[in-house]
């Protein structure tokens, strides 16, 4: 299964063209709904005006040079590594979620776009990373929905409460979900049985979910949380630091020993 | 004045939600991110803005005397044991001082309520609150003060 083409084995049946045109379709709707709700929600005017409004307390101009440093160690350290979730469960569930998505999409495309054609071979460097790819999005998006969800963990809400802000994390989840048991259903050779035509439908309608709700879901914070970490960042060092006081001249004396708790008292 | 949320800095931790004494910090249904559901209950104790590890939460102070262009901002830093304080008045002045964390430890002299007993429909439908009234210390029931007692007069 692990080394299975699930996108060729359609390719037999469906032209590759209509495959890259529906990838092309995904893609365009989460450009759509992205402006869209940039447009409505105006957020990103919001953004620019604080980050304008945030530089007029700034004590030092920085230059070019440190901007970068800045923005660069900020996408290493902070965004790749989501460290704003702090050390714990939330951050790990989330990595594993995030870069199991990342190669989920990657090799769908690679997968689509080269090696869906009737004289092509499929490397299965490429297979592999769709199927860990789905599998770490299962894992970390699962254990997020379950038990680290702050409904559930600080609101005390039962698991299956479904809420509006559970679009994008169950429509994904569904993607890779139905995608690994369409894959499954078709490694096992069932001869043209009606099991993974139904996976595959499910796969379908769950892509066209997540991409289609781009405007409704949190698909967007994506590309906003980035855009405020680098923010943040900059503040820090350019002395406005968004009104925030300077960090204390004070020894670390008390260790973990006043640390917050997991928030959980309900 | 009451707090209010920076979308963009909140990541939904909840540990605004789960110190609010008021217990109107929440979850937003729609985007997962804190929102304060009763402004008017706010009753500026600066637990959440405190509490906030991303610095997500300000207080927005009335119009009549903390005119706009103000702020007050926190950090709190575990490890030293301080909270910051940065005070910024209308004409530019700004002031920082910094101050001792003295919240207790859960369980210490905060109850964990999700290890009580879970109260029945009796408890929830009485007037008593929790730990009322042996939490009062005045032998299980309220005190009461006769009328007759009382000096002539208006009461306000």
């Amino acid at each position: 299964m692990m080394t299975n083409n699930p996108f060729a084995v359609l390719a037999e049946t469906i032209p590759s063209v209509f495959l890259q045109g529906f990838v092309i379709t995904m893609l365009s709707l989460i450009v759509i709904g992205t402006v869209i709700q940039m447009i409505h929600h105006k957020n990103i005017t919001y953004f620019f005006n604080n980050a304008k409004k945030a530089k007029l307390s700034a004590t030092r101009e920085l230059g070019a040079g440190e901007t970068a440093a800045i923005i660069a160690k900020t996408i290493v350290h902070d965004i790749a590594t989501t460290s704003e979730l702090g050390a714990g469960k939330r951050r790990v569930a989330h990595v594993l979620g995030m870069y199991g998505t990342i190669l989920f999409w990657i090799a769908t495309v690679v997968l689509i776009f080269s090696y869906t054609s009737s004289d092509s071979v499929t490397p299965n460097f490429w297979s592999m990373m769709w199927h860990v790819g789905a599998i770490m999005t299962c894992v970390g998006g699962y254990w997020f929905w379950l038990f680290l969800r702050v409904d559930v963990l600080a609101e005390a809400h039962p698991w299956y409460r479904i809420i509006k802000a559970d679009l994008f994390v169950l429509t994904l989840l569904a993607c890779a979900t139905f995608g690994l048991a369409w894959s499954y259903t078709q490694s096992l050779n069932l001869e043209n049985r009606w099991d993974d035509k139904v996976f595959l439908t499910l796969y379908i309608l769950s892509n066209i979910a997540l991409f289609g709700g781009v405007y409704w879901s949190k698909f967007a914070h994506m590309i906003y949380k980035p855009g405020a970490a680098i923010q943040k960042n900059l503040a820090e060092a350019d002395g406005s630091r968004d009104n925030l006081p300077p960090f204390a001249d004070a020894p670390k004396q008390f260790g973990l020993g006043i640390k917050r708790e997991q928030p959980k008292h309900y | 004045m009451s707090t209010f949320v920076y979308m963009t800095r909140c990541d939904g931790c909840g540990h605004c939600v789960d110190i609010c004494p008021s217990d109107i910090m929440h979850i937003d249904e729609n985007i997962r991110r804190a929102v304060n559901i009763e402004p008017n209950f706010c009753w500026e104790c600066y637990s959440c803005v405190k509490a906030c590890p991303n610095h997500a939460i300000d207080v927005r102070g009335y119009a009549d005397f903390a005119p706009m262009g103000h702020s007050v901002r926190v950090r709190r830093e575990e490890e030293k044991g301080t909270i910051s304080w940065k005070i910024k008045f209308r004409n530019g002045t700004t002031k920082d001082f910094v101050s001792p964390i003295t919240t207790k430890p859960w369980g210490k002299f905060i109850p964990k309520l999700a290890e009580g007993e879970k109260p029945n429909d009796d408890e929830i439908n009485s007037q008593m609150l929790y730990t009322e009234p042996n939490g009062l210390n005045i032998d299980g029931k309220l005190p009461s003060v006769p009328k007759d007692t009382f000096k002539k007069g208006v009461y306000y």
